[in-house]
């Protein structure tokens, strides 16, 4: 992992019009990407990480805003219009193991489908490869020709890895990944992910809610609320000294599973009140209807970007 | 004890097959108490919950077994006891409020009907108005705010929060001593998922309602209960105090489902558990678990392993501890 | 490093052996209902009737010119087994042609419209929000907006009466519905997450449409086809009950009934054959298509 960016994101901005008002579910975001690195972005619904993560994946253009990749590809092109290389190189995971296969397809037919988009292998080395691939992830040669509702949800997601890996691409957004799997599912897929990004150089943008996780698999970690960021921090950092109140007050709503656990969740601090719409958001800080330390500035000015330490970042009044 | 579930066998019938998902599920719980069960989609904790209530589907029918409920049997009691119980005694929050609120009422006639029922078997006939203000103090108590506006309101135009609070109003209006609870939060945001579940066990303490608590997510459990047994493909492989269970776990699926969660604390998640839920139609004749154990020896392919008390209060099912 | 190794032979073979194992599973699905095997054997026997009515028939040639005067209007007998007509010909023998022609309507329809629609659908609902899409939906709109049989009466008065005019008939009153089908379908599975994702790693548009959009629609098109089979019959009928379609002689189903029932109540025989005939054909694609969606219902 080197400190050189891989993806660049200034300033992004996504609205999209409804019948209830203009949603601005990406209202100003800007962070970058290091070779190598899992970068989390932690939110819950109405956050925009997923938004943020589509627009990355060229299934909306944005509305303002630049995402360099690579120093020299603009991603705010939509995917149609998006240079062959590019749909290579840059690939998703899904969140929904059950909707991100096509049921009338099978494993082999789902795997090889980059393949043979990008041309990388002879049509008569498929099966080697896709049978490479599988075994890479952990699973049979004989899962090649099973069909996707054969497989656990596990199994699925998978198989969706192994297609996100056939054109060995360098950057993986990781869409909710584990979230719709059990605990075990969710450790096999985990470990495969961890193993695999060391081997093959990969770089994950990993979008969850799930702080378990980030833990585990991420080097830093950004919080969004309502469109923007809030804090981001080395994640070991992050979970030692959690700084703004809505990170706080979303560690100390994680049920944990142990006396260990319970110590690092911040004290004092409760969950309260629930998201506000995204049409007319909060003014200044987007989270001060919910915050226990909301001073008047706090309604009226967004919070300035403030380094507490190297990497870490808050934005919020209380530290100015 | 307020419950108390003795060798269950839960199967689901049709025509050309048999589904033998309850295997003589054990489970007794005292008023008050917290229970919790763990286990992953599939193990049978639904069916599980609803066979307490008796509502299985019609292809569902109980070959064999008990359910103990305030000394009576469930299982034998006629239409009309088994009616005043639902209405006022056992409550059941369920998995997705989706499916529990029906989308074509509003929300006013939905709780107002429970309200009725509950009010009517207790042998008086409510007026709007007394309904309106026990709705009020309903919404209160489960801190729903604008409770005019939410009675007004169809389903889908409250968030999924809300209709989570709603849900459980609805579930305590019937709780009258015991409180099912089917992973009451799934699809909820961690915030609010906190939110109701301490709301939850606030109503419980207050009103010292007895709590079941079903959910494949282990943390959650860990929070709110007292007791948790371990349901895995039909079977109870372990019961214990939830902190033990936690901290040293005996059953090796137990073991291997803590070890899977990721921790806050440290780095480092647990390999998983290889295989999958056993084929109901045609489920192992030994202990249920036996294809998965890394443990796994001749006997637990054979018989299953009988109920072991480890320790006071810790029961476990395995050949390792026999 | 030519040829395939010994390893991809390997896969080949099992990629052979699985596919011809889902077939048979198919097959057996399809199987477990009585009536859908009725409904096949049903088709195959008429199909086989068709091609060989040269064979079939007792009396070949009344399937066309025949004149007898003598033999005419004769009741079901041994000789003829559903009488003769007005002109001595043998009905049965002309009914056996009747099938012949009666699946060349169904053949030459359903191929010209299935393809057409199908594919018209799937491009209208890929390109959801363009002008392609516009013009495709209002197109088919304006076709469905007009009574089908108001339709193909029109156009067949237009045109000479024959039979292949009467089947170009049907087939424009025809196609907006196969639009329409795949259309919805397309629109409902265009943003799921498996067509993004193919989307995103650059699949082409024709991969798209035909490999990943149509083999989930396919049972559904497939059922529609058999059933539509039927009332393609029942309409080509009609149209040439009306005498817009086939001419007689030419043994067309809808056209003997047209002819015969001027000679109800006496003569029954006569278009008792070709009606039964139509029924028989209706209710044999009815119950096969009944079979093609249970098997597809369980997907």
């Amino acid at each position: 992992m080197h400190d050189e960016v891989i993806l660049n994101v200034s300033n992004l901005r996504k609205y999209f019009k409804t019948t209830e008002g203009i949603v601005r579910a990406v209202d100003g975001v800007s962070f970058n990407v290091r070779y190598g690195e899992t970068l989390a972005l932690v939110g819950e619904s109405g956050s925009g990480k997923t938004t943020t993560g589509h627009v990355i994946m060229g299934f909306y253009s944005p509305d303002d805003g630049e995402i360099i990749y690579k120093g020299v590809y603009d991603l705010s092109l939509p995917m149609k219009k998006r240079p062959l290389e590019l749909k290579r190189d840059i690939q998703i995971v899904f969140q929904d193991p059950g909707t991100s296969l096509n049921p009338k397809r099978t494993v082999k037919d789902i795997i090889s489908l980059p393949l043979l988009v990008h041309k990388t292998i002879e049509k008569k080395r498929i099966y080697e490869k896709v049978a490479e691939l599988l075994d890479y992830v952990g699973l049979s040669e004989e899962f090649m020709f099973k069909y996707p509702h054969e497989l656990g949800g596990g199994e699925k997601q998978l198989v969706a890895i192994a297609r996100a890996l056939a054109p060995q691409p360098s950057f993986i957004i990781l869409d909710e990944s584990t979230s719709a799997l059990d605990v075990s599912s969710q450790a096999k897929v985990l470990n495969t992910l961890i193993k695999i990004q060391k081997e093959l150089k990969l770089t994950y943008l990993l979008i969850t809610h799930d702080l378990g996780v980030v833990r585990n698999i991420s080097q830093r970690v950004m919080i969004m609320y309502l469109g923007k960021i809030y804090e981001e921090a080395p994640t070991e950092e992050f979970f030692k000294s959690p700084m703004h109140p809505y990170t706080q007050m979303l560690l100390s709503s994680i049920p944990t599973l142990s006396e260990d656990d319970e110590k690092i969740k911040p004290k004092g601090i409760e969950s309260v009140g629930e998201i506000p719409s995204a049409v007319k958001p909060p003014s200044g800080c987007r989270f001060h209807t919910r915050c226990p330390f909301a001073k008047p500035v706090c309604s009226q000015q967004e919070p300035p970007d403030i380094t507490v330490n190297s990497g870490h970042i808050v934005r919020c009044w209380l530290y100015e | 004890m307020l419950l108390e579930i003795s060798d269950l066998y839960v199967y689901y019938r049709s025509y050309w097959y048999t589904l033998k998902v309850l295997n003589g599920v054990w489970l007794r719980l005292d008023r008050g108490e917290r229970v919790g069960i763990i286990g992953e989609s599939g193990s049978g904790k639904t069916t599980l919950l609803k066979s307490i209530l008796r509502i299985l589907p019609q292809n569902g029918m109980i070959p064999k077994g008990e359910i103990r409920y305030d000394g009576k049997n469930i299982l034998k009691l006629s239409s009309s006891e088994l009616t005043k119980i639902r209405r006022r005694e056992i409550g059941m929050i369920f998995q997705d409020p989706m499916a529990a609120l029906n989308p074509v009422f509003k929300i006013r006639d939905q709780l107002y009907d429970i309200l009725k029922y509950k009010m009517m078997i207790e042998g008086h006939n409510p007026s709007s108005r007394e309904l309106y203000e026990e709705a009020v103090k309903i919404f209160s108590d489960v801190r729903l705010p604008d409770p005019d506006r939410v009675l007004e309101s169809y389903p889908f135009q409250l968030s999924g929060g809300m209709r989570q609070r709603v849900m459980i109003a609805m579930a305590l209006i019937s709780a009258g001593k015991l409180l099912l609870a089917d992973e009451p939060t799934t699809n909820l945001d961690v915030t609010i998922q906190d939110q109701i579940l301490k709301l939850i066990h606030r109503l419980a303490a207050q009103r010292n309602l007895s709590t079941i608590l079903v959910s494949h997510a282990l943390g959650m459990v860990y929070q709110m209960t007292d007791r948790v047994y371990v349901l895995y493909a039909g079977d109870i492989m372990e019961e214990a105090r939830t902190r033990d269970l936690f901290s040293k776990p005996k059953h090796p699926y137990t073991q291997l489902l803590v070890a899977s969660t990721p921790r806050l604390s440290s780095v480092g998640v647990g390999e998983g558990i290889k295989g999958k839920l056993p084929d109901y139609h045609n489920p192992p004749a030994g202990c249920r678990f036996a294809p998965r154990c890394p443990y796994v020896m001749d006997k637990c392919i054979n018989t299953k392993p009988r109920k072991i008390q480890v320790n006071r209060e810790h029961i476990v099912s395995c050949y390792l501890y026999d | 490093m030519g040829g395939t190794s010994i390893q991809e032979v390997k896969f080949i073979e099992l990629e052979k052996k699985i596919k011809r194992e889902n077939w048979r599973r198919i097959w057996f699905r399809f199987k477990k209902s009585k009536l859908s095997i009725l409904g096949l054997s049903m088709i195959l026997v008429l199909l086989f009737t068709a091609i060989f009515a040269d064979y079939v028939a007792p009396y070949p040639s009344h399937a066309g010119l025949y004149i007898a005067f003598k033999n005419a209007y004769k009741p079901p007998s041994f000789e003829h087994i559903l009488g003769t007509d007005m002109y001595g010909r043998d009905v049965f023998s002309r009914i056996v042609f009747g099938f012949r022609y009666a699946f060349m309507m169904i053949g030459l329809v359903l191929s010209l419209v299935v393809p057409t629609g199908v594919i018209l659908g799937l491009i209208a609902g890929y390109y959801r929000g363009t002008f392609i899409e516009t013009i495709i939906v209002r197109l088919s709109d304006i076709f469905i907006s007009l009574p089908p049989l108001v339709l193909a009466l029109s156009i067949a008065s237009i045109l000479e009466p024959n039979i292949f005019n009467a089947m170009m008939a049907v087939s424009l009153m025809w196609w907006p519905w196969y639009v329409k089908l795949t259309y919805s379908m397309t629109v409902s599975l265009r943003n799921e997450p498996f067509i993004l994702a193919a989307e995103s790693q650059g699949a082409s548009t024709l991969h798209i449409l035909f490999k990943e959009l149509l083999p989930i629609q396919l049972g559904t098109i497939l059922t529609k086809v058999t059933l539509d089979a039927g009332w393609v019959i029942l309409i080509g009928a009609a149209i040439s009950f009306v005498g817009l379609g086939a001419q007689p002689p030419t043994p067309d189903l809808g056209t003997m009934v047209s002819e015969y029932s001027k000679y109800l109540p006496e003569y029954w025989w006569m278009s008792l054959g070709p009606a039964a005939g139509i029924v028989l054909i209706i209710l044999a694609f009815n119950l096969l298509g009944d079979g093609i969606r249970d098997v597809f219902a369980g997907e």
